[in-house]
């Protein structure tokens, strides 16, 4: 089931999108989302809309995997382009059918609105889709490091993160093994009505909890017999390198922020 | 392999102060060197003394050294250095997101400096073979793959003691040849220390000697001669006879002329060879 | 209750990129009262098969025949309860599926699903956790608050109180220390013994396959590769050692026995009783003029 989710996953690749810093991704991306909104006409949106697409481009990854992950985002694309479109109530009457009344602006604001959602869909799925999990979590953690000077557990949220990350496909696993002992003990997950369904929770997740608490016991002595005792004094195998290709995309981005100021009206 | 590297003298522990002794005045001592298996079934107290020993506990009487230094809490980060553990499910100690991260964990702890930290890395691996799934997710490897890895992760720290506590309990028969002998190839080239805590007779009866647990206290230390004499008393303990044992005892019972129990099968048809020869 | 694979295949995730064929073409045949036992390394399709025993896994080809009930593949399955309710499975580590407050409820969860009364149920709860060997008292307890054999001996009671015709068991044995195993296998005999119940054993132990087992299936890369009774596997062990499985040390030593001292039993031995036996005698006729 979860394998269909392309959403928020990585595909390996080579391209430039991929070997860049996760830093210089992470922060591309802020500064992005940030951009998005001096687009306030055809062409900057337009502009923008080419960017996107070619990042896309660079990164490598296949347009129909971009596609089929996004096909449920895209419905939240499509409902705020129509909110946009019956709402709105201004500029000239475009449209009448029945009791349905488009005006100028409305159609204008639901475009834009919508495509401005879907870029920065787009954008945020780049990250995801070209780096992995670990990196993000690396990249965060470098990029958060001044916030320990006010005792910010930067070290300490990045590990969280980390082993999270680490133990996801294990509970996984442990969730479908569970869901057949109590299947074969005569629970029904799959039908049935839906107050009988949520019941058939209880026996799944309980175990889990249980199991998920002995995990962190002893994962917990494990760390610690392996003398983990906190961020101090710890060195780091993952290294993050900066490069010319970082500095490059982030100084394209900026000349892109520059052309948008000076086209937006 | 007489100089005492561990030594337990009188150590007493209780996991609340109202229930009984998980240990009750236990003394013994470990020989650089050597391989020793403690063994003792479910609850007789041999993951206790585990804990103890990294200091993951500390005795409530007598006191444990670890290569002359006594164990404390001021202590107890030098002597972990001098100690690595093996746990027993191979999930629950995989902290990386993948097998090299995973090896570095316990190397970044230690704030070992990153070049010397790759090579070691790869180095663990390389002995543990399991170089080439250096990117590897965990749940992409078999149980014995991630128990060799959380054993690369053990070696690259350079400890003088490996402790395995259960480790191979959880495996499937190849898992658990795979992780034993991998602990025995590093044994011999860093003439490291191994403590091993299982049920398993059979891996029992290939260490150098023996210590039975029972009730938390020590039953009985010896050679693996020694302490399958001990027989009956054995299964009594919830534990189990090697097959080479009790088929020698058998055959004696038929009247064969053996001159003592044998450990090893090799043993034993050796000397059957001969006396049938000689008849 | 006889149960019976037909040419079975089964393909997880079909349709997918992650496509992946675990069992093919496998055909085994479990009359009722008989004692299966499935060998086979990590990775040898030996889970996807136990799945199939009551249909927890549809094949993706051939047919799996439970008693009356035919499943196959393209069929929409109704109403799987009863098959579940008469093949019990007992899943490797079985104590990670506790959840009630107390062992009685958790006993009586099986058998509530399936629509026993609560106060039958409770009665199956009290002679089920007898026949673990655990003591009536524990009923009252908390399941998490037993130590880890106890545990595993309380979610076995859980699926003996459904009174299953025919019993499952993945690995029932794994972690626990020497008495512990021998009690628990010998309680799944006994009961094997005097209910006349099926018993399928998928297992790592060939100590136990050749003890228990009446039939023996050898499981290889998602295939059968061997099935017969343990005196016809075990008298030619040369496929299971080419595979890399083990042999029983009573075959084990016979084996190296006879090479070592270039003589022939009289027939591969099982038990140590037979062992000794034939030791003897071949001692007594002295080495070969």
């Amino acid at each position: 089931m979860m394998d269909k989710m392309i959403f928020g996953r990585y595909v390996p690749a080579e391209s430039v999108i991929h070997r860049m810093d996760p830093r210089s991704k992470l922060v591309l991306i802020f500064l992005f989302v940030c951009i998005v909104f001096l687009a306030n006409n055809m062409l900057t949106y337009g502009l923008l809309t080419v960017y996107t697409f070619f990042m896309i481009a660079l990164s490598k990854v296949p347009v129909r995997f971009i596609y089929t992950g996004l096909k449920p985002v895209l419905l939240l694309v499509i409902f705020t382009l129509f909110l946009h479109l019956f709402l709105t109530k201004e500029g000239e009457e475009l449209f009448r059918f029945g009791w349905i009344t488009i005006y100028e602006e409305g159609l204008r604001q639901g475009i834009f609105i919508s495509l401005r959602f879907f870029l920065l869909i787009l954008m945020t799925s780049i990250l995801t889709l070209t780096t992995t999990p670990i990196e993000i979590t690396d990249g965060l953690e470098s990029l958060l490091d001044p916030l320990n000077k006010i005792k910010f557990p930067v070290h300490e949220l990045a590990l969280m993160m980390s082993i999270s990350l680490r133990f996801i496909p294990t509970l996984m696993q442990e969730t479908d093994k569970i869901m057949k002992a109590q299947t074969a003990r005569g629970v029904d997950f799959t039908s049935g009505p839906i107050k009988e369904r949520i019941k058939a929770i209880i026996p799944l997740l309980i175990p889990l909890f249980v199991s998920s608490f002995k995990r962190a016991e002893e994962l917990a002595v494990a760390m610690e017999a392996r003398g983990y005792r906190g961020g101090e004094g710890r060195t780091k195998y993952r290294q993050l390198s900066w490069g010319l290709k970082d500095t490059a995309m982030l100084a394209m981005l900026a000349a892109v922020t520059l052309v948008l100021i000076l086209l937006r009206t | 392999m007489n100089e005492p590297l561990v030594e337990l003298k009188n150590v007493s522990f209780k996991y609340d102060a109202e229930a009984g002794y998980a240990l009750h005045k236990v003394s013994f001592t470990i020989f650089k060197g050597e391989w020793l298996a403690i063994v003792g079934h479910n609850g007789s107290g041999k993951s206790t003394l585990a804990k103890l020993l990294n200091g993951l506990h500390f005795p409530l009487e007598g006191c444990i050294t670890v290569g002359g230094i006594q164990l404390s809490e001021d202590t107890v980060w030098e002597t972990r250095k001098k100690i690595g553990m093996v746990f027993q499910n191979p999930d629950n100690q995989f902290v990386g997101t993948t097998v090299r991260d995973d090896v570095a964990f316990g190397l970044e702890n230690h704030g070992i400096e990153r070049d010397d930290m790759v090579q070691r890395v790869t180095h663990s691996l390389e002995k543990v073979k399991m170089a080439q799934f250096l990117n590897q997710e965990p749940h992409h490897l078999s149980g014995g793959q991630k128990q060799r890895v959380a054993i690369a992760g053990v070696i690259a720290l350079r400890p003088d003691i490996i402790i395995l506590d259960e480790s191979t309990s959880m495996l499937d028969p190849r898992g658990r040849e795979e992780v034993l002998e991998t602990v025995r190839e590093l044994k011999q080239d860093y003439n490291m220390t191994v403590i091993s805590i299982t049920h398993d007779l059979e891996e029992a009866a290939k260490a150098d000697r023996i210590v039975v647990m029972n009730k938390g206290q020590l039953y009985r230390e010896g050679t693996p001669e020694e302490i399958f004499q001990m027989d009956e008393e054995l299964v009594n303990l919830g534990l189990d006879i090697p097959f080479p044992v009790k088929l020698s005892k058998m055959l004696r019972e038929k009247g064969l002329p053996l001159s003592r129990h044998y450990l090893s099968e090799e043993e034993l048809v050796e000397e059957l060879w001969t006396s049938h020869s000689k008849m | 209750m006889d149960i019976s694979l037909q040419n079975v295949e089964y393909r997880y995730q079909v349709n997918t990129p992650f496509e992946r064929l675990a069992i093919k073409d496998v055909s085994i045949d479990i009359p009722s009262g008989t004692f299966l036992a499935i060998i086979g390394h990590t990775g040898s399709g030996k889970s996807t098969v136990l799945q199939h025993l009551n249909a927890l896994l549809k094949p993706t080809e051939g047919n799996v025949v439970i008693g009356d009930r035919m499943i196959t593949s393209e069929k929409k399955q109704k109403n799987l309860k009863e098959i579940r309710q008469r093949v019990g499975i007992v899943f490797q580590f079985p104590e990670h599926q506790l959840f009630e407050e107390t062992v009685e409820k958790d006993i009586c969860f099986g058998p509530m699903n399936f629509g026993v009364t609560e106060e039958a149920a409770k009665k199956r709860a009290r002679a089920a956790i007898g026949q673990v060997g655990l003591p009536e008292e524990i009923l009252s307890k908390s399941p998490f608050d037993l130590s880890g054999g106890q545990m595993r001996r309380v979610a076995i009671a859980g699926v003996l109180a459904m009174e299953p015709d025919v019993i499952v068991l993945d690995e029932p044995t794994a972690g626990l220390d020497p008495r512990g195993r021998k009690e628990i296998m010998d309680m799944f005999f006994s009961l094997h013994e005097t209910r006349g119940l099926s018993t399928v054993l998928v297992t790592h132990s060939m100590e136990d396959a050749s003890r228990y087992a009446d039939q023996i299936v050898i499981m290889h890369n998602g295939e059968v590769y061997e099935k017969g009774t343990p005196k016809e596997i075990f008298s030619s062990p040369e496929g299971l050692l080419k595979l890399g499985l083990d042999v029983p040390e009573v075959v084990r030593f016979q084996l190296k026995m006879e090479k070592s001292l270039n003589i022939r039993f009289s027939k591969t031995c099982l038990t140590m009783e037979e062992l000794t036996e034939e030791i003897a005698a071949a001692m007594k006729r002295g080495a070969p003029k």
